[in-house]
This record gives C-alpha cells, sequence and structure tokens, in this order.
C-alpha cells in the first residue's frame, strides 16, 4: 500500500522540488525528493562541485536552563563539557543496555544547546529526553521551526560567499554562526553527511522560499545541483557515515559500530555508561566492517555474510561506489574476521562473492 | 511518458516488437524512471531456452534490484553487448540502443496475451 501523500509532510522547498522534476518518496513522514536528475549526477556533482539539499525533515530540539550541560552530559555519550560556544559535537544517545537510542550533533547556541537527531527518531528521542528531564532544563521540539538546507561539495565555501559577508574562513569544521545569509539572520554551521566541505542552513521556514531562490540563482555560476535522498545515501555510504535504522540502531552499540570515539565515560556517568565500559574493556564480539567486492555484483541491506557454509553477519549498507565504480557495502562480522585484508563472502539472491575488509573510509579525497 | 504505439507490451513493464518470429524485448520508458540509474544487468546466454514468465535476468539500479520475465516461450536468439558494457544506456534509450533481447518464439498464439500501447497506458496511469 503506498501512503497518501496528503497525510504527508510537505517542506518549505516541496513546491520547487516538483518544479525541478523531482521523484518524490515518503520518508520518515514527509515528502521528500529521492532524485532528481539521478542518483549518480547528483552524487557526482557534490563530490566535484557543489549540491542543495533539503534536510528539513530533520530534528531540532532545544535543551536550554541551568542544568541543561548536566542534563546532556547524563543524556549523550560525548563530553559536552569541551564544548566552546558555537562548537558542535557527533555524539550518541544510549539505552542502559548500551544500544543506540539515536546519533546525533550538539550544538552549543550562545544560551541554550540545540540537538539534530534523526527524522524517523523525532517522536522516540523527545519522549526518550522528556522522560529523563530533570529540574532547570526546558525541552523543546522545534523541528517545525527549522527548514535545513545543507550546501556541500567543493565549491561550497565559494557559494557561500557570494550570499554572506561574513567570513568563512572564521567558521572551521563544526562551528556554527548566526548570520545574514540573502540578507536573512540565519543560524548555519559548517557540518555534513557526505565528506565534502559544507554547510548546514538553519532556516525559519517563512524565509526558506527567498533564501532557497537566492542560494539557486548565486548557484548558476558553479553549476549548483539539486541533491535527493538517494544521492545523500551513496555520499555519507562512501565515507562510512552510518545511517541509524541501517549501520546502527538499538541492538548496536557505539564501540562495535566504530563510534567509540564519542564515547567519553571519563566525564562522568550517562545514561548507558556501565553498559558501554564494560563492552569497551571486554572488547567487542562484532565490529563493523567496510567491505569491497571486484566481481561485477550489487551488494544491498540485509544480504547475508558468509564464512564458509557459517553465516557471519549481515550487510548493513550496501552500493556500487559512483566515486569508486566498485560495489562497497558495510556490515558486521565476528571480531576475527574484522581486521583489513580479511576475505568473507556475502550471497547474493544464492550466488557468492568475495568481499575483502578494508579500513575505512572508502573514498579518500584527492588532494 | 513515451509508449511508441508500434510496439506491444507486458503487465512488468517491458515492451515487445515483433519481427516474424522474432521478438525483440526490453524495459519501458515508464520502468527506467522507475528504476532510475540502472548500474548494470545480467542477461542470459544466445541459445537459452526460455519459458513464458519464467526469470530470464535481473536489472540492478541504484535504488533497487528487479527481475525479468520472459513474456513468451522460445530460445534467446541474441543478447545486447552494449548494454552489458553500459546499461545506463536502457536509461537514456529504453526502446532503442538499450534493448536486451532477442527470442525466437515457439508459439506465436502467447503474443495475443500482450498488451497494446493504450491498454499499457491505462495500466501505468492507474
Amino acid at each position: 500500500m503506498s501512503e497518501n501523500k496528503d497525510n504527508l509532510k510537505k517542506t518549505a522547498y516541496t513546491d520547487f522540488h516538483i518544479e525541478a522534476g523531482a521523484k518524490m518518496v515518503p520518508f520518515a513522514g514527509y515528502y521528500m525528493p529521492v532524485q532528481y536528475g539521478g542518483i549518480i549526477k547528483e552524487h557526482n556533482a557534490v563530490r566535484n562541485g557543489v549540491g542543495l539539499f533539503d534536510l528539513s525533515h530533520m530534528g531540532e530540539f532545544a535543551v536550554a536552563g541551568p542544568n541543561a550541560l548536566k542534563f546532556l552530559q547524563m543524556m549523550t555519550t560525548n563530553d559536552v563539557a569541551a564544548l566552546d560556544t558555537w562548537q558542535i559535537q557527533y555524539s550518541c544517545m544510549t539505552f542502559e543496555d548500551g544500544g543506540i537510542v539515536d546519533d546525533l550533533l550538539v550544538y552549543n547556541l550562545d544560551d541554550h544547546y540545540m540537538l539534530v537527531v534523526n527524522a524517523a527518531n523525532i517522536d522516540k528521542d523527545f519522549k526518550w529526553l522528556s522522560d529523563h528531564l530533570i529540574d532547570g532544563v526546558e525541552l523543546i521540539n522545534r523541528s517545525d521551526d527549522f527548514s535545513l538546507l545543507a550546501i556541500q561539495g567543493p565549491d561550497a565555501k565559494k557559494l557561500m560567499e557570494e550570499l554572506t559577508d561574513f567570513d568563512l574562513d572564521g567558521l572551521t569544521y563544526y562551528n556554527a554562526a548566526e548570520e545574514e545569509i540573502a540578507g536573512k539572520v540565519t543560524l548555519f554551521s559548517r557540518t555534513g553527511y557526505t565528506g565534502e566541505d559544507g554547510f548546514e542552513l538553519y532556516i525559519p521556514p517563512e524565509d526558506g522560499p527567498e533564501i532557497w531562490q537566492a542560494i539557486m540563482t548565486a548557484g548558476k555560476k558553479y553549476n549548483l545541483e539539486l541533491i535527493g535522498l538517494g544521492a545523500r545515501d551513496s555520499l555519507r555510504l562512501e565515507m562510512k557515515m552510518a545511517l541509524y535504522g541501517n549501520d546502527i540502531d538499538q541492538t548496536t552499540n557505539p564501540i562495535e559500530s566504530g563510534l567509540g570515539w564519542i564515547v567519553k565515560p571519563a566525564k562522568g556517568p550517562f545514561i548507558g555508561s556501565d553498559a558501554v565500559v564494560k563492552i569497551k574493556e571486554e572488547k567487542p564480539k562484532r565490529k563493523l566492517v567496510c567491505l569491497v567486492l571486484k566481481d561485477k555484483c550489487f551488494p544491498r541491506k540485509g544480504y547475508t555474510i558468509m564464512e564458509g557454509d557459517e553465516v557471519v553477519g549481515e550487510i548493513t549498507s550496501g552500493t556500487v561506489s559512483p566515486s569508486l565504480g566498485i560495489p562497497i557495502a558495510m556490515g558486521y562480522v565476528p571480531k576475527r574476521l574484522a581486521k583489513s585484508g580479511n576475505t568473507v563472502e556475502i550471497d547474493i539472491r544464492g550466488k557468492r562473492f568475495t568481499a575483502e575488509v578494508i579500513k575505512p573510509p572508502f573514498y579518500k579525497k584527492s588532494k | 511518458m513515451n509508449i511508441p504505439a508500434d510496439l506491444l507490451y507486458t503487465k512488468e513493464h517491458e515492451w515487445v516488437r515483433v519481427e516474424g518470429d522474432i521478438i525483440i524485448i526490453g524495459i519501458t520508458d515508464y520502468a527506467q524512471g522507475e528504476l532510475g540509474d540502472i548500474v548494470f544487468v545480467e542477461l542470459p546466454e544466445s541459445g537459452t531456452e526460455v519459458k513464458q514468465m519464467d526469470v530470464f535476468g535481473t536489472i540492478e539500479a541504484v535504488k533497487a534490484v528487479s527481475e525479468m520475465f520472459s513474456p513468451v516461450t522460445g530460445t534467446i536468439d541474441d543478447v545486447n553487448g552494449m548494454i552489458e558494457e553500459d546499461a545506463g544506456v536502457i536509461n537514456s534509450d529504453p526502446y532503442g540502443d538499450g534493448w536486451m533481447l532477442k527470442i525466437k518464439v515457439s508459439d506465436s498464439g502467447e503474443l495475443d496475451g500482450l498488451l497494446t500501447a493504450e491498454q499499457y497506458n491505462e495500466l501505468i496511469e492507474e
């Protein structure tokens, strides 16, 4: 049964997508563009030029009040105290057993924190945070207050410079600012999910159409392409960036999924810290690895990973890499097989294909 | 949507051009659009015998894999080598250079069950 699109949420840019000939799909309750001119073309535009993404489906929560820091230290795995004002960190929330609630960005803004969470997890995350709320903390779901756009690619900075007088050289990776973009004061950050330089703009919906058109006009010079969710997925996959619901979820923990670097137990206890520390000490039983294949095949989520006749794991994400032209995949394998150079087999509809474990990421920028 | 009037169609979104006892088949413009970027195809070798509604090959597109079904019983007469090298041709020219197979038809009566362009147009507009 196809979802009735009338029940889906639209963004400030939906009409622009349809006008541009996007293929629209239901995604996490939103009516979103999956592709415009073709996923491979869009992917290459971001790797070699610049692309514009509508990410309005992402969720944003404001966390304010005198105990906001204390609360976020308890709820997230990374050390929020290490964040200076206008800095951002990648983090996650874990359940008591160490399973991942969601991965997220934590922004330290002037007078409050902002959490950016996955669209499909907005309700779950908000409830999880609300259920653990402490005195002196105000938690607000501001997901409908922002129409998020991302500008990504090696030409992203040049394009942004056309839209703002703010000195972007002063805005380093994982830092935010609130400045005029196309004449509108806008919160934006040097962040992204593509492995390229880029910016994410948290735009009030009423300013959305005007800023979109300003970006499109300024973008002509740089052959700006519109990018759908399809290319967003292949771009992040080439960088081994985890996707919640595919590579990480409540049944996976941050240690086995390679997110140990955002777990900072030294900051003090957080929900799930006992379990995560124990997994780290005892070493995880399995690991999320990068797999490359030589033969012509298309690895996809759910295909089994085999060692001889034994099923040893499952593909969590896979594609034929548009940048590299070879099949690539991520999946969990037992620790003994997780070393780079090891080979396993992937069962693709009854046929076996050899896959080699490599060190992440799949795609390395040639400079 | 391009649906040439001189071709026949299947419910599985394939087109069929009849040339005597040989049919040429491919996938429709609608099908290539729904699949998006096609990365590669797996096709049978010439000489392979197929039955009507047998899966004769697979299309691997970026978004999903899909199977192709033989519209008739017969023998594979020729395979388009060009699309085995560059499957993107199916996206750019589905009714021309993007053709897939020629099949020698065993029972021409099976062709009667295929859809006309008008019927196919109704199918995809449903």
